[in-house]
C-alpha cells in the first residue's frame, strides 16, 4: 500500500487540500497539513496541491493471500462507441484460463452512453460486466479511466487483469499497475495459469530473438497486456447472461487536470490487421512499381496488401501498412509473401495465421520456417503467372 | 520551462545475454548507444527550448557507463545531465524502473514538463513513462505526435484507435512522443569541442527521498523472469521446388476455397 507524505521544503501551508480531501482525512497542524486514519490513499490531494508539496511513497506488502484474490477482469475498451475487438479476444482467452480453477470472467466498460456494449457484451459468456457511464468519460484520460479500473478492482478483487495492447490500453495499464504496486508485462504472446493462480505470462524480448517467461509471485493483481489478433475470439452466443452493474464514482474522483480540446473521430480505416487475406512485398521486389502486381494480386483474391518494413523506409509503402514489431500484427486466413526473407520482427507478428505460402528464391530464408507452403521460386515469374491465370478464371 | 528528459542506453545489438539465474541481461562488455525513441523525445525538450527558453536535463538510470548517452545528449544541446547509478537499482522492472526515476527527477529538482520516448528497443514496453506520472502524482499523454505551449501547460496531439484526441495538461506533465514529431538532430562536433569533458552527475540512492532500499531494483520489483528460450519452430510445410508453382498454388487456393 502506499502512503501520501507532504513535502516541508515545498508546502507552502495553503490549506487546499483540507478543502479538496473528499474524506475529511486531512487537518492542518502547526500551519501544515497531517493525514488522518481516514485517508484512503485516493491520491486528490496530490493531484490537486497546487506546489506539488504532496506526494505518493510506496510501503510494500511483504506477501499477499492469493486466495482473496479470484477470477480474471477483461477492460474492454470502447472506441467511437464500439467495442474494439481485442476485449473480446481477451474474453475468449481468459475464459480457456479461468476454467480448471473455476474462476470467474469478468468485464469493465469505461466511457459514455455504453449500455449497447454492455449489451453486446453479455452474448460472450461473462459473468459481470461493471459500467462506468459518465460524460466525463466521454474521451481518454488516463488518470480517470484508471480510477474507475481501479475502483472495480478493488470491489471484485480479480487475481488477473487483461487489457489490449492497443494505444489506449498501453497508456492506461501502467498507471493502474503501478497504483496496486504489482507486475505489468507487455505484449504477451502466450498466457497460462497456474494452479496456485500465478499467471505465465511468455512474451518476446529483444526484438523477438528470445522469448522471455514471466510470472508476478507475490503481488496481486497480476495485470498483462496482449496485442490485438494475438488471441481467438469467442463465438458469440444467442443467450444474453452476466450481470450489469452500473458503477458510479464520485464527481472528484472523475475529475483531472486533463481537458480535451479536441477530438476528431478518424475514418474508419481499414487496417491489415482486420484483413481476411493479405499479400506482402518484400525486399524482393525491385522496384516500386512492382508494388502494383502485389495489389493486384490482392484484389484478385479479394485481400489488401501489406509490405516489410524495408520498403515503408524506402517511402514505398506507409507504416499503417507494415508488418512487423514496429509495424501491425496481422492473423489473417491465408498470407501470401512474396520476396520477404522472414526476420523474426517480421515473422513474430504474422506467424498465427491460418495459411502460410511463401514465395523467395532463397531456399534457405528463414520465412521458410514459418510458411506452409514454401515455394522456392521467383516471385517475378510465379506473381504474374497466377494473375494471368487468376483472370483467365474470372473472364 | 524546465524540461527533463528520460534517456536509456540500450545494447547497440539484438544479440544480448541473459544472466541464467536471475534472468538479468548482462549488460557488461556489450556496446551500448542511446535508444533510438529517446532521440525524438530529445529533439522536442531542444525544439521547446529554443521556442520558449528554459533548460533541458536529461537523465538516465543505469550502470556508470551510460554516462556515454549522457555526453551524446550534450552534443545535441542539452543543459544537465545525470546518471543515477547504484548497485541496489540494479534488475528493475517496469514497476521499480517507473519508481526509481520518480524519485530521482524530484531529487534534481522541479521540472515543468517530463519528457519520454515511446519505448525502448530492449525493455520495449512503452509502459515506464506512464508509471513514472503515475508515481509523481501527474498527468500524462501517450504517443503525441505533436506538441506545442498553450498557456500554463501543453496540447498534446495523441492517436488512439478511432479517433485523434487533442488534450491540454497543465504543468507538471509528462509526455511519451512518438517518432514522427521531429526528426532528430545529429550530435555536433562544434558542440563537442564547447562542452569540453563537462561532468556528468552521477548519483545513487542516497540523493532520493525514499531511502529504504527494498523499494528499489530487483527487491523492489513485482514480476520475476522465470526462463528465456529461443522461439521455437513447431509449423509442419511442404516445399517446392521444382517449378510449376503458379499451376499448384492456384489448385491449392482452390482447395483451401480462397477462390
Ligand atoms: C527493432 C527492430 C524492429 C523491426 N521491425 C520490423 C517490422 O516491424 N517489420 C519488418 O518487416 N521488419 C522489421 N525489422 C527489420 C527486419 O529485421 C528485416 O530487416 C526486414 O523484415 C527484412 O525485410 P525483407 O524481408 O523485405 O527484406 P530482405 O531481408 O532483404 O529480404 C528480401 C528477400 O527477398 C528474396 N528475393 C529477392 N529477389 C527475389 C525474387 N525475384 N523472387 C523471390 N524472392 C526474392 C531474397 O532471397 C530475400 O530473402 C525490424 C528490425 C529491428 C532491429
Ligand atoms: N532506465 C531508464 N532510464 C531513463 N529512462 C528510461 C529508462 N527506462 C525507460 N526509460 C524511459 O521510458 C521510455 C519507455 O521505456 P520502456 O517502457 O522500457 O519501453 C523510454 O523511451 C525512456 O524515455
Amino acid at each position: 500500500m502506499a502512503k501520501i507524505a507532504v513535502l516541508e521544503r515545498k508546502c507552502t501551508g495553503c490549506s487546499l487540500c483540507v478543502k479538496n480531501c473528499p474524506f475529511s482525512a486531512i487537518d492542518m497542524k502547526d500551519g501544515r497539513p497531517e493525514l488522518n486514519a481516514a485517508c484512503k490513499v485516493c491520491g486528490i490531494c496530490v493531484k490537486t496541491c497546487p506546489e506539488q508539496a504532496i506526494v505518493k511513497l510506496e510501503t510494500r506488502v511483504e506477501s499477499v493471500d492469493k486466495s482473496k484474490w479470484r477470477d480474471i477482469l477483461v477492460f474492454a475498451e470502447v472506441s467511437a462507441g464500439r467495442l474494439h475487438p481485442v476485449g473480446l479476444e481477451l474474453i475468449g482467452k481468459a475464459r480457456e484460463l479461468a476454467e480448471p480453477l473455476d474462476f470467474k470472467v469478468k468485464a469493465v466498460l469505461v466511457g459514455e452512453n455504453l449500455k449497447p456494449c454492455a449489451e453486446e457484451l453479455r452474448h460472450f459468456g461473462v459473468s459481470e460486466i461493471a459500467v462506468y457511464d459518465d460524460p466525463a468519460l466521454s474521451y481518454f484520460r488516463a488518470d480517470v479511466y484508471a480510477s474507475c479500473v481501479e475502483d472495480y478492482i478493488r470491489f471484485a478483487r480479480p487475481s488477473v487483469v487483461l487489457v489490449g495492447a492497443t494505444s489506449l490500453g498501453r497508456s492506461l495499464a501502467p498507471r493502474l499497475s503501478t497504483r496496486f504496486h504489482t507486475g505489468l508485462t507487455a505484449d504477451c504472446t502466450k498466457l497460462e495459469l497456474r494452479e496456485n493462480s500465478d499467471l505465465v505470462q511468455i512474451r518476446p524480448a529483444f526484438g523477438g530473438n528470445i522469448m522471455a517467461q514471466i510470472v508476478t509471485e507475490n503481488t496481486r493483481p497480476q495485470f498483462a497486456t496482449v496485442r490485438y489478433k494475438v488471441m481467438n475470439p469467442p463465438v458469440r452466443s444467442e443467450k444474453a447472461e452476466g450481470n450489469v452493474l452500473f458503477r458510479s464514482l464520485p464527481k472528484a474522483v472523475l475529475e483531472s487536470r486533463t481537458s480535451c480540446v479536441s477530438s476528431t473521430p478518424l475514418p474508419p480505416k481499414k487496417s491489415i490487421s482486420d484483413a481476411e487475406i493479405l499479400v506482402v512485398g518484400g525486399r524482393g521486389l525491385q522496384k516500386e512499381a512492382d508494388l502494383s502486381m502485389i495489389r493486384e494480386l490482392a484484389a484478385l483474391l479479394g485481400g489488401d496488401w501489406a509490405t516489410t518494413r524495408p520498403l515503408v523506409e524506402k517511402g514505398w509503402s506507409t507504416n499503417d501498412r507494415q508488418i512487423g514489431l514496429s509495424g501491425r500484427t496481422v492473423r489473417p486466413r491465408l498470407i501470401i509473401t512474396c520476396g520477404v526473407s522472414g526476420a523474426i520482427q517480421f515473422t513474430s507478428c504474422m506467424n498465427a495465421s491460418d495459411h502460410i505460402v511463401a514465395i523467395n528464391t532463397d531456399r534457405s530464408a528463414p520465412i521458410f520456417s514459418v510458411a506452409h507452403i514454401a515455394i522456392v521460386d521467383d516471385l517475378y515469374r510465379v506473381v504474374p503467372e497466377l494473375i494471368r491465370m487468376l483472370k483467365e478464371e474470372q473472364a | 520551462m524546465n524540461i527533463f528528459v528520460c534517456i536509456k542506453q540500450v545494447p547497440a545489438t539484438n544479440k544480448v545475454q541473459v544472466d541464467e539465474k536471475t534472468g538479468v541481461l548482462k549488460r557488461s562488455g556489450v556496446a551500448g548507444k542511446m535508444n533510438p525513441y529517446d532521440l525524438y523525445a530529445l529533439e522536442t525538450a531542444l525544439r521547446l527550448r529554443e521556442k520558449h527558453g528554459g533548460t533541458v536535463t536529461v537523465g538516465t538510470m543505469g550502470p556508470p557507463q551510460a554516462q556515454a548517452i549522457i555526453r551524446e545528449a550534450y552534443m545535441m544541446g542539452a543543459d544537465e545531465g545525470y546518471v543515477f547509478s547504484d548497485r541496489r537499482l540494479g534488475g528493475a522492472d517496469v514497476l521499480a524502473t517507473g519508481y526509481t526515476l520518480s524519485q530521482a527527477i524530484r531529487s534534481v529538482g522541479d521540472f515543468d514538463l517530463i519528457l519520454c520516448g515511446k519505448q525502448t528497443t530492449d525493455g520495449d514496453t512503452a509502459q515506464v513513462g506512464p508509471a513514472i506520472a503515475e508515481y509523481l502524482g501527474i498527468p500524462h499523454a501517450a504517443w503525441v505526435s505533436r506538441l506545442e505551449v498553450r498557456g500554463d501547460g501543453v496540447d498534446a496531439e495523441q492517436q488512439l484507435q478511432d479517433v485523434v484526441e487533442t488534450v491540454h495538461m497543465p504543468f507538471p506533465c509528462l509526455v511519451t512522443v512518438e517518432q514522427d514529431i521531429y526528426m532528430p538532430r545529429l550530435p555536433s562536433l562544434k558542440k563537442a569541442r564547447e562542452i569540453g569533458d563537462k561532468p556528468v552527475h552521477v548519483q545513487g540512492l542516497e540523493s532520493f527521498l525514499d531511502q529504504d532500499e527494498s523499494h528499489y531494483g530487483l527487491t523492489g520489483s513485482a514480476t520475476q523472469v522465470e526462463r528465456i528460450f529461443p522461439p521455437q519452430d513447431d509449423t509442419e510445410h511442404e516445399v517446392w521446388e521444382d517449378g510449376n508453382s503458379a499451376e499448384k498454388l492456384k489448385a491449392v487456393l482452390k482447395r483451401w476455397k480462397f477462390i
